[in-house]
């Protein structure tokens, strides 16, 4: 009866594989939800604000200047929690600054998930 | 009768006529540009008449433009954050020469005889210079440091004798360019003069060069009649100790911090302005305002100085008396406040409301707003008498 409990390890295995896979799926599809978008005059204020004042640093086109570029291109595969960290709290030894008293912590998250899928509001 | 009113209609249409071939000849001591900085165009403006004259469009980003004058005042030589590099007839209003000369770019000068247009430039970071006449590349100066790192150029200005100043924000150096043959320019380094050196002016008599620093407290100034004596800090430790507040907009520096015996310089995270004395470049004041200066410019005068704030409080201008050292008047003129400019004797100044889309003249014996002109998102204002000024 060897071959039964091999296979019946391997099933389990397999359930275990598939349990992680969901989870992690679970996990994923539950942080890639899109986040609420803020009311449309909210929205228009944050655009306002990262188009004029980011860009003071980041250019109003975003491609950079004294601060880096927030193209999509150069935010591609940096970690969004510490994107959105930066962007309430600061880079110390930089000059970028916390914003977290102007923008909430959703519309920072909301801000940097339009940013690094190249829809910049 | 009739014959004289035909004659007189024949002359009329020949006036006329002649008007529409030959534009009125005017000077161009009184003009000015202001930058719109969304649209990627510019206005040129008649600051005696204060009306618009021209609009010229197609200048690519012009966020965080910045130009410098030809030397007979009839060109202007705009520099785009993108990168580009216009040459703007402001007489005939029309854009004669353009060519793009880097991927970022940040600012530029002029070189003392005019026949020289420097960029600089963010990305990559270094100097080029240009024929003024033709916008034919002379000379690529990398701003690499001893490893070979790259670094962003602030603070460029000329300096007498076709030579250059500018800054290297990474690397803390500053680099003299010496442009009197500007096809094989010579570089001087100063090294380690301060951290984070995030912009630089030169004085209108061509003397001092002075780099504010964003990485510690203190400026660091370099006397060109001294050149060997090296750069030294100057208002170190401005702070006190006190927590530097977040800086959401860069201070800008110019020739304008410099009048009569004093420069008034912003200090970066907090909020004052700093006096220095300029001879002894001791610190005599530090006079307290409203939020984070970015502009702190003197009336051409000397005996008052304006400044404008830093995000959020970039609504409100204010007005320092100089013999006093206090602030006297505190105006509200539009929001987001970019930029101003004084007319070339100070008897007004022009201001740039970006956010209400409008330029605001003041009466600066008066304060009282005595104009106002629309314009897209306008940022810098440049009047004409810059042409004449070394270190603008």
């Amino acid at each position: 009866m060897k071959p039964p409990a091999v296979s019946l390890l391997r099933l389990s295995l397999k359930c275990a594989l598939l349990l992680i896979c969901s989870g992690v799926l679970f996990y994923e599809s539950a942080h890639a939800e899109p986040l609420a978008a803020p009311a449309p005059a909210r929205a228009a204020e944050l655009r306002h604000l990262l188009r004029q004042d980011c860009g003071a640093c980041h250019g109003m086109t975003l491609q950079g200047g004294l601060g880096s570029p927030l193209t999509a291109q150069a935010l591609a595969g940096k970690p969004a929690d510490s994107l959105v960290a930066t962007l309430l709290d600061g880079r110390p030894g930089t000059p970028m600054p916390p914003w977290r008293p102007f923008i909430s912590e959703d519309e920072a998250r909301w801000l940097i998930r339009q940013l690094q899928q190249g829809e910049a509001p | 009768m009739k014959t004289i009113t035909s004659l007189a209609a024949a002359v009329a249409a020949a006036v006329l006529l002649a008007g529409c071939a030959t534009p009125a000849l005017r000077g161009s001591g009184d003009l000015g540009v202001v930058i719109e900085r969304a649209s990627g165009s510019v206005q040129v403006v008649d600051n005696s008449q204060r009306r618009s004259l021209a609009h010229i469009s197609g200048l690519g980003d012009l966020s965080h433009a910045s130009l410098v004058y030809s030397r007979d005042a009839r060109y202007v030589y705009v520099f785009g954050r993108d990168g580009g590099l216009s040459k703007i007839d402001i007489l005939s209003g029309k854009l004669v020469a353009r060519v793009m000369q880097a991927g970022n770019s940040i600012g530029g000068a002029i070189s003392t005889d005019g026949r020289i247009v420097a960029a600089q430039n963010y990305t990559p970071g270094g100097v080029k210079l240009f024929d003024a006449d033709s916008l034919a590349l002379l000379a690529d100066i990398p701003a690499l440091d001893e490893h070979g790192q790259p670094s962003k150029v602030v603070g460029l200005a000329d300096l007498p004798g076709n030579r250059f100043a500018f800054s290297l924000f990474e690397a803390g150096e500053i680099w003299l360019l010496d442009a009197a043959n500007p096809r094989a320019p010579l570089v001087t380094k100063y090294k380690n003069v301060g951290r984070q050196p995030y912009d630089g002016l030169a004085s209108s008599d061509g003397r001092y060069y002075i780099a504010g620093l964003y990485g510690e407290d203190g400026l660091a100034l370099l006397d060109n009649w001294h050149p060997q004596a090296g750069v030294r800090r100057i208002l170190p430790g401005y702070g006190q100790g006190q927590d530097k507040q977040p800086v959401y907009k860069m201070p800008h520096l110019r020739g304008w911090s410099l009048a009569g015996d004093y420069a008034f310089l912003p200090a970066v995270g907090h909020n004052s302005v700093l006096v220095a004395d300029s001879r002894s470049w001791q610190q005599v004041a530090q006079v307290p305002v409203y939020g984070q200066p970015v502009f702190v410019m003197a009336e051409p005068s000397g005996r008052r100085v304006w400044v404008n704030f830093a995000f959020p409080h970039n609504d409100t201008v204010q007005v320092i008396d100089v013999p006093s050292m206090q602030v006297i008047k505190t105006l509200q003129p539009g929001r987001a406040i970019l930029h101003m400019e004084f007319t070339a004797r100070g008897d007004a100044v022009w201001l740039s409301s970006r956010d209400d889309d409008k330029l605001v003249v003041i009466d600066t014996q008066s304060f009282a707003t005595v104009g106002e002109l629309p314009a897209t998102s306008p940022s810098g204002i440049f009047f004409s008498w810059r042409a004449a000024r070394m270190g603008m």
